[in-house]
């Protein structure tokens, strides 16, 4: 009996490839519509952050993710199950200071770059991915936490990773935020 | 392995941002006789044909993409069941509903349960609203046709959501 249609691994990947490619679409026409790198930032930041507060409902929809007690495991979390359902990758995640509301997501891998050999020229300033720290972003206030997040490292931009800083803004209140299971 | 619903958020997001952007030209566009419907309109016109570019362009991408076998195709309504059944799958999950043809081509596909629209509404309620939604994936349709040499012109109607109905005009060269 053969798979369904749907199954069939050439399927698969074309379905990732839609995602990947329309925001590579995406990101051409931002590049049309505003002459500076920022703007285009900001707008990415924005549009992601408008995903993230829906994708988050989605997400606790899909996952059993259990209630969190820090800022470390809500971090493990994005990486380990967020990061994993949505992208197929899990990012290492790493505490920069010793209060531990600092951390960084290292991807060696970047699903979103798959079809970009290098920034575009005159665009150096570029952060390509940076939808995907509003989405970070927006997800977290949606369940009452407070967060900058941006780019650290880029390959794009020549470093050896991709590093995304989530810094956590306001004190983590245990009894108040208590997830669904 | 990119979930579904990361595309469908991402063009949610994207008709959301894109319309709001483009349907106000801008102050460098001469106010004189033109009326604010007149602007509006073209406006309207700017966004779906930026969203149906974009489309197009990641239609185009998709089609190479495709595995090899599919590209052999001998007739072209071998290339209309193909969109209709294997691209629609890869893309929505789901196959095309019905696809009807003059034989002359003028193709009609039709999705009675379109995944773009189904969190919407269903029925009459935001008929104005839909076309928006459609545009990008007309600009798929036309550009995986244009990978497979295809040239032609897709235009989308929606009478009662969720279903939809993709018209796919082949332009003879």
């Amino acid at each position: 009996m053969s798979r369904p249609a749907h199954r069939r691994p050439e399927y698969h990947k074309i379905n990732k490839d839609l995602f990947v490619l329309t925001y590579g679409a995406l990101v051409a026409q931002l590049c049309k519509d505003y002459e500076k790198d920022e703007d285009v930032n900001k707008y990415l930041d924005k549009m992601g952050y408008g995903i993230g507060t829906r994708l988050v409902e989605d997400f606790l929809a899909r996952s059993c993710v259990r209630r969190c007690h820090s800022y470390s495991e809500i971090t493990d979390i994005i990486a380990q199950v967020a990061f994993k359902m949505y992208l197929g990758i899990t990012p290492s995640v790493t505490c920069n200071n010793p209060s531990r509301t600092e951390f960084s997501l290292i991807l060696d891998k970047n699903p979103l770059v798959e079809f970009v050999e290098e920034l575009p020229a005159g665009r150096s300033s570029l952060c390509y991915c940076n939808l995907l720290c509003g989405i970070i972003r927006g997800a977290l206030e949606m369940v009452h936490l407070a967060a900058d997040v941006t780019f650290l490292q880029d390959t794009l931009k020549g470093d050896r990773v991709t590093e995304i800083g989530i810094t956590f803004l306001k004190k983590l209140d245990e009894k108040k935020y208590r997830r669904k299971k | 392995m990119a979930d579904a619903a990361l595309f469908e958020f991402l063009h949610m997001e994207m008709v959301a941002e894109l319309w709001a952007h483009h349907s106000d030209p801008g102050p460098g566009v001469s106010a004189g006789s033109r009326g604010k419907e007149a602007r509006a309109a073209t406006g309207q016109k700017m966004s779906l044909s930026v969203l149906e570019g974009m489309g197009f362009r990641v239609g185009q991408a998709l089609g190479e993409r495709l595995p090899q076998e599919t590209l052999a195709f001998r007739e072209e309504l071998d290339v209309l069941k193909f969109l209709c059944k294997d691209l629609w799958v890869a893309v929505f999950q789901k196959q095309m509903d019905s696809l009807r043809t003059n034989h002359q081509g003028t193709y009609v596909l039709q999705d009675n349960s379109f995944p773009l629209l189904i969190r919407m509404a269903s029925g009459p309620q935001y008929l104005e609203e839909a076309p928006k939604f459609l545009a990008f994936t007309c600009g798929l349709l036309r550009g995986t046709l244009s990978t497979l040499g295809i040239k032609s012109l897709v235009t989308a109607s929606v009478a009662s959501l969720p279903t939809c109905k993709f018209q796919v005009v082949i332009q003879k060269t």
